[in-house]
Protein backbone atom coordinates (compact mmCIF):
# COMPACT_ATOMS: atom_id res chain seq x y z
CA UNK A 1 0.00 0.00 0.00
CA UNK A 2 2.59 2.73 0.71
CA UNK A 3 5.84 2.57 -0.89
CA UNK A 4 9.07 2.97 1.28
CA UNK A 5 12.28 4.10 -0.12
CA UNK A 6 15.35 4.43 1.64
CA UNK A 7 16.89 7.32 0.28
CA UNK A 8 20.33 7.59 2.35
CA UNK A 9 21.96 5.29 4.03
CA UNK A 10 24.11 6.55 6.53
CA UNK A 11 24.66 3.99 8.80
CA UNK A 12 27.04 4.97 11.84
CA UNK A 13 27.98 1.59 13.68
CA UNK A 14 29.95 2.95 16.43
CA UNK A 15 26.59 5.09 17.54
CA UNK A 16 24.22 2.03 17.16
CA UNK A 17 27.15 -0.03 19.38
CA UNK A 18 26.91 2.63 21.42
CA UNK A 19 23.58 2.31 21.61
CA UNK A 20 23.86 -1.42 23.04
CA UNK A 21 25.66 -0.84 25.04
CA UNK A 22 24.62 1.76 27.01
CA UNK A 23 20.34 0.83 27.24
CA UNK A 24 20.98 -3.56 26.82
CA UNK A 25 17.72 -3.93 25.41
CA UNK A 26 15.88 -7.67 24.51
CA UNK A 27 17.08 -6.65 20.82
CA UNK A 28 18.92 -3.55 19.63
CA UNK A 29 17.11 -0.98 17.90
CA UNK A 30 18.79 0.22 14.41
CA UNK A 31 18.22 2.10 11.61
CA UNK A 32 16.48 -0.28 9.90
CA UNK A 33 14.19 -1.43 12.82
CA UNK A 34 13.20 2.30 13.06
CA UNK A 35 12.05 2.97 9.67
CA UNK A 36 10.55 -0.56 9.78
CA UNK A 37 8.51 0.48 12.74
CA UNK A 38 7.19 3.20 11.04
CA UNK A 39 6.26 1.42 8.18
CA UNK A 40 4.37 -0.82 9.66
CA UNK A 41 2.80 2.17 11.60
CA UNK A 42 1.86 3.71 8.83
CA UNK A 43 0.41 0.87 6.99
CA UNK A 44 -1.86 -0.21 10.03
CA UNK A 45 -3.27 3.15 9.41
CA UNK A 46 -3.45 3.36 5.88
CA UNK A 47 -5.56 0.27 5.98
CA UNK A 48 -7.75 1.52 8.64
CA UNK A 49 -8.47 4.35 6.66
CA UNK A 50 -9.09 1.88 3.56
CA UNK A 51 -11.15 -0.14 5.47
CA UNK A 52 -14.60 2.51 5.69
CA UNK A 53 -15.47 1.98 8.95
CA UNK A 54 -17.67 4.44 11.34
CA UNK A 55 -15.61 6.70 12.81
CA UNK A 56 -16.72 5.43 16.03
CA UNK A 57 -14.86 1.98 15.16
CA UNK A 58 -11.85 3.44 13.21
CA UNK A 59 -11.13 5.42 16.74
CA UNK A 60 -11.50 2.41 18.34
CA UNK A 61 -8.65 0.75 15.84
CA UNK A 62 -6.80 3.75 16.12
CA UNK A 63 -6.17 3.55 19.82
CA UNK A 64 -5.42 -0.01 19.25
CA UNK A 65 -2.64 0.94 17.23
CA UNK A 66 -1.69 3.98 19.18
CA UNK A 67 -1.07 1.18 22.22
CA UNK A 68 0.57 -1.19 20.26
CA UNK A 69 3.33 0.88 18.58
CA UNK A 70 3.67 3.93 21.00
CA UNK A 71 5.49 4.13 24.32
CA UNK A 72 2.09 5.20 26.08
CA UNK A 73 3.31 5.99 29.53
CA UNK A 74 6.48 7.71 28.60
CA UNK A 75 4.35 9.96 26.10
CA UNK A 76 1.32 10.38 28.86
CA UNK A 77 4.04 11.45 31.75
CA UNK A 78 5.70 14.16 29.35
CA UNK A 79 1.98 15.26 28.36
CA UNK A 80 1.49 15.82 32.45
CA UNK A 81 4.64 18.08 32.81
CA UNK A 82 5.44 18.82 36.40
CA UNK A 83 2.78 17.43 38.03
CA UNK A 84 3.21 13.68 37.34
CA UNK A 85 6.01 14.21 40.08
CA UNK A 86 3.36 14.64 42.56
CA UNK A 87 0.82 12.18 40.92
CA UNK A 88 0.23 8.44 42.78
CA UNK A 89 0.89 5.46 41.26
CA UNK A 90 -2.53 4.91 40.67
CA UNK A 91 -3.14 8.71 39.48
CA UNK A 92 -0.95 8.16 36.67
CA UNK A 93 -2.29 4.91 35.52
CA UNK A 94 -5.78 6.03 35.44
CA UNK A 95 -4.01 9.46 33.91
CA UNK A 96 -2.77 7.48 31.05
CA UNK A 97 -5.69 5.52 30.40
CA UNK A 98 -7.98 8.79 30.19
CA UNK A 99 -5.25 10.18 28.01
CA UNK A 100 -5.08 7.43 25.88
CA UNK A 101 -8.70 7.82 24.79
CA UNK A 102 -8.38 10.97 24.66
CA UNK A 103 -5.45 11.36 21.93
CA UNK A 104 -7.04 8.27 19.79
CA UNK A 105 -9.88 9.95 19.75
CA UNK A 106 -8.50 13.72 19.13
CA UNK A 107 -6.36 12.40 16.21
CA UNK A 108 -8.43 8.93 15.30
CA UNK A 109 -11.24 12.07 14.26
CA UNK A 110 -8.71 13.42 11.55
CA UNK A 111 -7.68 10.53 9.53
CA UNK A 112 -9.98 11.54 6.53
CA UNK A 113 -7.58 14.69 5.99
CA UNK A 114 -4.83 12.00 5.43
CA UNK A 115 -7.04 9.71 3.14
CA UNK A 116 -5.27 8.68 -0.13
CA UNK A 117 -2.01 9.92 1.32
CA UNK A 118 0.89 7.87 1.67
CA UNK A 119 4.27 8.55 3.74
CA UNK A 120 7.59 7.99 1.90
CA UNK A 121 10.71 7.38 4.77
CA UNK A 122 13.05 9.15 3.67
CA UNK A 123 16.31 8.75 6.25
CA UNK A 124 16.33 6.84 9.88
CA UNK A 125 19.68 8.39 11.86
CA UNK A 126 20.62 7.91 15.56
CA UNK A 127 20.45 11.14 18.00
CA UNK A 128 20.86 10.98 21.35
CA UNK A 129 19.37 8.10 22.95
CA UNK A 130 16.50 7.45 20.12
CA UNK A 131 16.29 6.81 16.08
CA UNK A 132 14.98 9.64 14.03
CA UNK A 133 12.86 8.54 10.85
CA UNK A 134 12.13 11.18 8.47
CA UNK A 135 9.28 10.64 6.32
CA UNK A 136 7.82 12.78 3.16
CA UNK A 137 3.83 13.06 3.21
CA UNK A 138 2.32 13.02 -0.23
CA UNK A 139 -1.19 14.04 0.21
CA UNK A 140 -3.32 14.73 -2.87
CA UNK A 141 -3.50 18.26 -3.59
CA UNK A 142 -0.90 19.49 -1.09
CA UNK A 143 2.75 20.46 -1.86
CA UNK A 144 4.58 17.42 0.24
CA UNK A 145 5.58 18.06 3.76
CA UNK A 146 8.33 16.77 6.84
CA UNK A 147 6.33 14.74 9.42
CA UNK A 148 9.26 13.08 11.17
CA UNK A 149 8.77 10.27 14.10
CA UNK A 150 11.41 9.46 16.96
CA UNK A 151 11.37 6.18 17.60
CA UNK A 152 13.21 4.66 20.79
CA UNK A 153 13.93 0.82 22.74
CA UNK A 154 14.26 1.82 26.22
CA UNK A 155 10.62 0.42 27.10
CA UNK A 156 12.16 -3.06 26.20
CA UNK A 157 10.32 -2.58 22.82
CA UNK A 158 10.76 -0.46 19.34
CA UNK A 159 8.50 1.74 20.02
CA UNK A 160 7.42 5.75 19.25
CA UNK A 161 7.59 8.89 21.08
CA UNK A 162 7.18 11.79 19.20
CA UNK A 163 5.65 13.05 16.26
CA UNK A 164 6.77 16.57 14.45
CA UNK A 165 4.14 17.35 11.32
CA UNK A 166 6.39 20.73 9.87
CA UNK A 167 8.32 21.16 12.88
CA UNK A 168 4.98 21.09 14.92
CA UNK A 169 6.44 18.81 17.79
CA UNK A 170 3.04 17.05 19.06
CA UNK A 171 4.58 15.63 22.49
CA UNK A 172 5.18 19.81 23.28
CA UNK A 173 1.84 20.67 21.80
CA UNK A 174 -0.23 18.11 23.98
CA UNK A 175 2.06 19.19 27.28
CA UNK A 176 0.56 22.65 26.63
CA UNK A 177 -2.86 21.47 25.86
CA UNK A 178 -2.71 19.23 29.44
CA UNK A 179 -1.07 22.23 31.30
CA UNK A 180 -4.16 24.07 30.04
CA UNK A 181 -7.05 21.64 31.38
CA UNK A 182 -5.08 21.27 34.58
CA UNK A 183 -5.11 25.31 35.37
CA UNK A 184 -8.52 25.73 34.12
CA UNK A 185 -9.32 22.90 37.39
CA UNK A 186 -6.80 24.39 39.50
CA UNK A 187 -4.62 21.45 39.01
CA UNK A 188 -7.16 18.87 40.21
CA UNK A 189 -5.54 15.74 38.53
CA UNK A 190 -8.67 13.34 39.45
CA UNK A 191 -11.05 16.22 37.76
CA UNK A 192 -8.97 16.25 34.74
CA UNK A 193 -9.16 12.38 34.97
CA UNK A 194 -12.58 12.70 34.27
CA UNK A 195 -13.14 15.16 32.37
CA UNK A 196 -10.04 13.20 29.71
CA UNK A 197 -12.44 10.83 29.28
CA UNK A 198 -14.89 12.96 27.44
CA UNK A 199 -12.44 15.24 25.96
CA UNK A 200 -10.78 14.58 22.45
CA UNK B 1 7.37 53.80 -4.16
CA UNK B 2 10.97 52.52 -4.23
CA UNK B 3 11.68 55.62 -2.21
CA UNK B 4 8.72 54.51 0.15
CA UNK B 5 10.17 50.95 0.74
CA UNK B 6 13.70 52.12 1.30
CA UNK B 7 12.07 54.79 4.41
CA UNK B 8 10.08 51.88 5.63
CA UNK B 9 12.55 49.22 5.88
CA UNK B 10 15.14 51.33 7.50
CA UNK B 11 12.16 52.09 10.00
CA UNK B 12 11.55 48.42 9.97
CA UNK B 13 15.10 47.86 11.06
CA UNK B 14 15.19 50.37 13.57
CA UNK B 15 11.93 48.79 15.11
CA UNK B 16 13.88 45.12 14.73
CA UNK B 17 16.85 46.52 16.90
CA UNK B 18 14.46 47.29 19.87
CA UNK B 19 12.73 43.71 19.71
CA UNK B 20 11.70 41.94 22.94
CA UNK B 21 13.43 38.66 23.74
CA UNK B 22 12.25 35.88 25.81
CA UNK B 23 12.18 35.64 29.83
CA UNK B 24 14.55 33.51 31.17
CA UNK B 25 12.65 29.97 31.44
CA UNK B 26 10.76 30.97 28.70
CA UNK B 27 11.44 30.25 24.51
CA UNK B 28 9.22 33.13 23.33
CA UNK B 29 8.82 36.41 23.94
CA UNK B 30 5.22 37.63 24.54
CA UNK B 31 5.35 41.18 26.61
CA UNK B 32 1.67 42.03 24.48
CA UNK B 33 -0.31 38.50 25.98
CA UNK B 34 -3.71 40.54 27.26
CA UNK B 35 -4.05 42.63 24.04
CA UNK B 36 -2.84 39.69 22.16
CA UNK B 37 -5.93 38.00 23.72
CA UNK B 38 -8.52 40.21 23.02
CA UNK B 39 -7.57 40.31 19.23
CA UNK B 40 -7.33 36.30 19.34
CA UNK B 41 -11.19 36.78 21.03
CA UNK B 42 -12.06 38.94 18.25
CA UNK B 43 -10.46 36.62 15.43
CA UNK B 44 -12.44 33.54 16.85
CA UNK B 45 -15.38 35.56 16.47
CA UNK B 46 -14.62 36.98 12.79
CA UNK B 47 -13.74 33.02 12.47
CA UNK B 48 -17.21 32.16 13.28
CA UNK B 49 -19.58 34.28 12.09
CA UNK B 50 -17.47 35.68 8.82
CA UNK B 51 -14.53 33.39 7.52
CA UNK B 52 -15.33 29.80 8.16
CA UNK B 53 -19.30 30.09 6.88
CA UNK B 54 -17.77 31.45 3.56
CA UNK B 55 -15.13 29.05 3.62
CA UNK B 56 -17.52 26.25 4.07
CA UNK B 57 -20.02 27.84 1.40
CA UNK B 58 -16.87 28.34 -1.07
CA UNK B 59 -15.96 24.53 -0.47
CA UNK B 60 -18.96 22.89 -0.89
CA UNK B 61 -20.05 25.10 -3.91
CA UNK B 62 -16.75 25.52 -5.83
CA UNK B 63 -15.81 21.77 -7.07
CA UNK B 64 -12.09 20.50 -5.67
CA UNK B 65 -10.86 20.21 -9.35
CA UNK B 66 -11.34 24.44 -9.61
CA UNK B 67 -10.49 25.09 -5.41
CA UNK B 68 -6.88 23.25 -6.33
CA UNK B 69 -6.72 25.56 -9.76
CA UNK B 70 -7.23 28.92 -7.50
CA UNK B 71 -4.69 27.76 -5.03
CA UNK B 72 -1.64 26.88 -7.73
CA UNK B 73 -2.62 30.74 -9.28
CA UNK B 74 -2.32 32.08 -5.57
CA UNK B 75 0.93 30.25 -5.21
CA UNK B 76 2.21 31.12 -8.89
CA UNK B 77 1.89 34.87 -7.91
CA UNK B 78 3.70 34.48 -4.69
CA UNK B 79 6.72 33.03 -6.31
CA UNK B 80 7.90 36.58 -7.70
CA UNK B 81 8.49 37.47 -4.04
CA UNK B 82 9.76 34.25 -3.08
CA UNK B 83 12.59 34.89 -5.52
CA UNK B 84 13.39 38.74 -4.70
CA UNK B 85 13.22 37.20 -0.81
CA UNK B 86 15.79 34.17 -2.15
CA UNK B 87 18.07 37.20 -3.44
CA UNK B 88 18.65 39.00 -0.38
CA UNK B 89 19.09 35.89 1.75
CA UNK B 90 21.90 34.52 -0.96
CA UNK B 91 19.72 31.28 -1.49
CA UNK B 92 20.55 30.73 -5.47
CA UNK B 93 19.51 27.17 -5.13
CA UNK B 94 15.55 28.77 -4.16
CA UNK B 95 16.23 31.83 -6.68
CA UNK B 96 16.80 29.43 -9.64
CA UNK B 97 14.08 26.85 -8.03
CA UNK B 98 11.49 29.42 -8.28
CA UNK B 99 12.05 31.08 -11.16
CA UNK B 100 11.65 28.17 -13.10
CA UNK B 101 8.87 27.18 -11.32
CA UNK B 102 7.10 30.69 -12.09
CA UNK B 103 8.44 30.29 -15.87
CA UNK B 104 7.05 26.46 -16.50
CA UNK B 105 3.89 27.41 -14.63
CA UNK B 106 3.01 30.62 -16.08
CA UNK B 107 3.04 29.44 -19.93
CA UNK B 108 2.94 25.45 -20.01
CA UNK B 109 0.69 25.08 -16.89
CA UNK B 110 -1.57 28.00 -18.34
CA UNK B 111 -0.93 31.44 -16.06
CA UNK B 112 -0.17 29.02 -12.84
CA UNK B 113 -3.65 26.67 -13.14
CA UNK B 114 -1.72 23.43 -12.96
CA UNK B 115 1.61 22.96 -11.68
CA UNK B 116 3.66 20.93 -14.17
CA UNK B 117 6.80 22.13 -12.58
CA UNK B 118 6.61 20.24 -9.41
CA UNK B 119 6.39 16.86 -11.57
CA UNK B 120 9.49 17.41 -12.38
CA UNK B 121 10.98 17.73 -9.57
CA UNK B 122 10.39 21.67 -9.33
CA UNK B 123 8.63 21.46 -5.65
CA UNK B 124 8.15 24.69 -3.93
CA UNK B 125 10.15 26.74 -1.22
CA UNK B 126 8.63 29.54 0.19
CA UNK B 127 10.98 32.30 1.38
CA UNK B 128 9.41 35.74 3.02
CA UNK B 129 10.85 39.09 4.16
CA UNK B 130 10.26 37.67 7.98
CA UNK B 131 12.83 35.01 6.72
CA UNK B 132 15.13 37.34 5.26
CA UNK B 133 14.95 39.73 8.30
CA UNK B 134 15.81 36.35 9.96
CA UNK B 135 19.20 34.98 7.86
CA UNK B 136 20.17 39.03 8.47
CA UNK B 137 20.21 38.24 11.63
CA UNK B 138 17.26 39.59 13.07
CA UNK B 139 15.67 38.13 16.49
CA UNK B 140 12.23 36.76 16.62
CA UNK B 141 10.78 39.67 18.78
CA UNK B 142 7.40 39.55 20.99
CA UNK B 143 4.55 37.06 19.67
CA UNK B 144 1.70 38.65 17.95
CA UNK B 145 -1.96 38.27 17.13
CA UNK B 146 -2.31 41.11 14.36
CA UNK B 147 -6.29 41.44 13.82
CA UNK B 148 -7.20 39.54 10.62
CA UNK B 149 -3.74 38.31 9.78
CA UNK B 150 -3.95 36.11 13.04
CA UNK B 151 -0.36 34.94 14.34
CA UNK B 152 2.45 36.91 14.24
CA UNK B 153 6.04 38.01 15.40
CA UNK B 154 7.47 41.89 15.68
CA UNK B 155 10.28 40.70 12.98
CA UNK B 156 7.84 38.77 11.12
CA UNK B 157 4.93 41.64 10.62
CA UNK B 158 7.57 43.93 10.18
CA UNK B 159 8.64 41.09 7.36
CA UNK B 160 4.59 41.27 5.97
CA UNK B 161 4.35 44.47 5.24
CA UNK B 162 8.06 44.92 3.40
CA UNK B 163 6.75 42.42 1.45
CA UNK B 164 3.42 44.13 0.24
CA UNK B 165 5.18 46.87 -0.81
CA UNK B 166 8.12 45.42 -2.90
CA UNK B 167 5.99 42.97 -4.45
CA UNK B 168 7.92 42.40 -7.90
CA UNK B 169 4.29 41.37 -9.18
CA UNK B 170 3.07 45.11 -9.34
CA UNK B 171 5.93 45.81 -11.49
CA UNK B 172 4.34 42.53 -13.43
CA UNK B 173 0.99 43.74 -13.87
CA UNK B 174 -1.29 46.92 -14.48
CA UNK B 175 -2.74 48.76 -11.85
CA UNK B 176 -6.51 47.18 -13.07
CA UNK B 177 -5.19 43.56 -12.21
CA UNK B 178 -5.02 44.31 -8.48
CA UNK B 179 -8.66 43.69 -7.70
CA UNK B 180 -8.54 40.41 -9.83
CA UNK B 181 -5.19 38.86 -7.69
CA UNK B 182 -6.56 40.32 -4.72
CA UNK B 183 -10.05 38.08 -5.27
CA UNK B 184 -7.25 34.77 -5.99
CA UNK B 185 -5.99 35.36 -2.69
CA UNK B 186 -9.01 35.84 -0.81
CA UNK B 187 -10.43 32.80 -2.26
CA UNK B 188 -7.05 30.59 -1.78
CA UNK B 189 -7.71 31.63 1.96
CA UNK B 190 -11.13 30.54 1.85
CA UNK B 191 -9.92 27.36 0.54
CA UNK B 192 -7.07 26.88 3.03
CA UNK B 193 -9.89 27.46 5.90
CA UNK B 194 -11.94 24.55 3.94
CA UNK B 195 -9.00 22.11 3.49
CA UNK B 196 -7.70 22.73 7.05
CA UNK B 197 -11.23 23.11 8.80
CA UNK B 198 -11.10 20.12 11.08
CA UNK B 199 -7.45 21.01 12.64
CA UNK B 200 -7.85 25.10 12.49
CA UNK B 201 -11.70 24.19 14.07
CA UNK B 202 -10.40 22.03 16.61
CA UNK B 203 -7.27 24.16 17.75
CA UNK B 204 -9.37 27.28 18.12
CA UNK B 205 -12.73 25.66 19.71
CA UNK B 206 -11.74 22.97 21.20
CA UNK B 207 -8.76 23.49 22.97
CA UNK B 208 -8.15 24.52 26.64
CA UNK B 209 -6.72 27.66 26.06
CA UNK B 210 -6.74 28.29 22.43
CA UNK B 211 -4.60 31.11 22.43
CA UNK B 212 -1.79 29.27 23.89
CA UNK B 213 -2.50 26.51 21.72
CA UNK B 214 -1.89 28.68 18.66
CA UNK B 215 1.09 30.71 19.69
CA UNK B 216 2.71 27.77 20.45
CA UNK B 217 1.91 25.92 17.06
CA UNK B 218 2.67 29.01 15.46
CA UNK B 219 5.99 29.39 16.66
CA UNK B 220 7.23 25.63 16.26
CA UNK B 221 5.83 25.78 12.94
CA UNK B 222 7.57 29.49 12.03
CA UNK B 223 10.66 28.30 13.79
CA UNK B 224 11.05 25.55 11.93
CA UNK B 225 10.18 27.20 8.22
CA UNK B 226 13.31 29.34 8.93
CA UNK B 227 15.43 26.51 9.82
CA UNK B 228 16.11 26.39 13.23
CA UNK B 229 13.47 23.84 15.36
CA UNK B 230 14.80 19.92 16.38
CA UNK B 231 13.84 19.18 13.19
CA UNK B 232 16.52 21.26 11.83
CA UNK B 233 19.15 20.49 14.68
CA UNK B 234 18.87 17.45 16.51
CA UNK B 235 20.93 18.20 19.50
CA UNK B 236 17.25 20.60 20.18
CA UNK B 237 15.15 17.51 20.35
CA UNK B 238 14.27 17.50 23.86
CA UNK B 239 14.63 13.56 25.38
CA UNK B 240 12.22 12.08 27.78
CA UNK B 241 14.13 9.17 28.79
CA UNK B 242 16.86 11.19 29.37
CA UNK B 243 14.70 13.09 32.21
CA UNK B 244 13.66 10.24 33.39
CA UNK B 245 17.20 9.40 34.16
CA UNK B 246 18.04 12.49 36.10
CA UNK B 247 15.76 14.32 37.65
CA UNK B 248 12.64 13.92 35.25
CA UNK B 249 11.23 17.27 35.78
CA UNK B 250 13.83 19.31 36.95
CA UNK B 251 12.85 21.76 34.06
CA UNK B 252 9.83 20.77 32.13
CA UNK B 253 10.17 23.63 30.24
CA UNK B 254 13.74 23.56 29.15
CA UNK B 255 14.07 25.47 25.84
CA UNK B 256 13.93 22.79 22.60
CA UNK B 257 15.72 25.76 21.00
CA UNK B 258 18.20 26.94 23.31
CA UNK B 259 21.02 25.17 21.58
CA UNK B 260 20.38 27.65 18.31
CA UNK B 261 20.60 30.73 20.41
Amino acid sequence: MSEFIMTRRGFTVSAVAALIAHAVPAFALDQAGASRLVGTVVDSINSVIASGKSEAAMIAEFERIFIQYSDVPTIARYALGVDARSASAAQMGLFTTAFTGYISRKYGKRFREFMGGRLEVQSAKPVKSFYEVRTLAHIPGSTPFDVTFLVSDQSGKDLFFNMFIEGVNLLLTERDEIGAMLDQRRGDLDQLIVDLKKAG
Amino acid sequence: MQIFAKAFLGAALATLAACATPEPGQNFADPYEQRNRKIHEMSKRMDTNLLRPAAMAYGKTVPDPVRVGVANVASNLSLPSTVLNGVLQAKPELVVNNTFRFVINSTVGIAGIFDPAAKMGLTKQDADFGGTLHVWGAREGAYLQVPVLGPSTERDIVGKAVDAVTNPLSLMFPPQAIPVTRGIKVADVLGDRYRFDNTISSTLYESADSYAQLRSVYLQNRRYELGMSAVADETAYDDPYAETAADPYSDPYADPYAALE
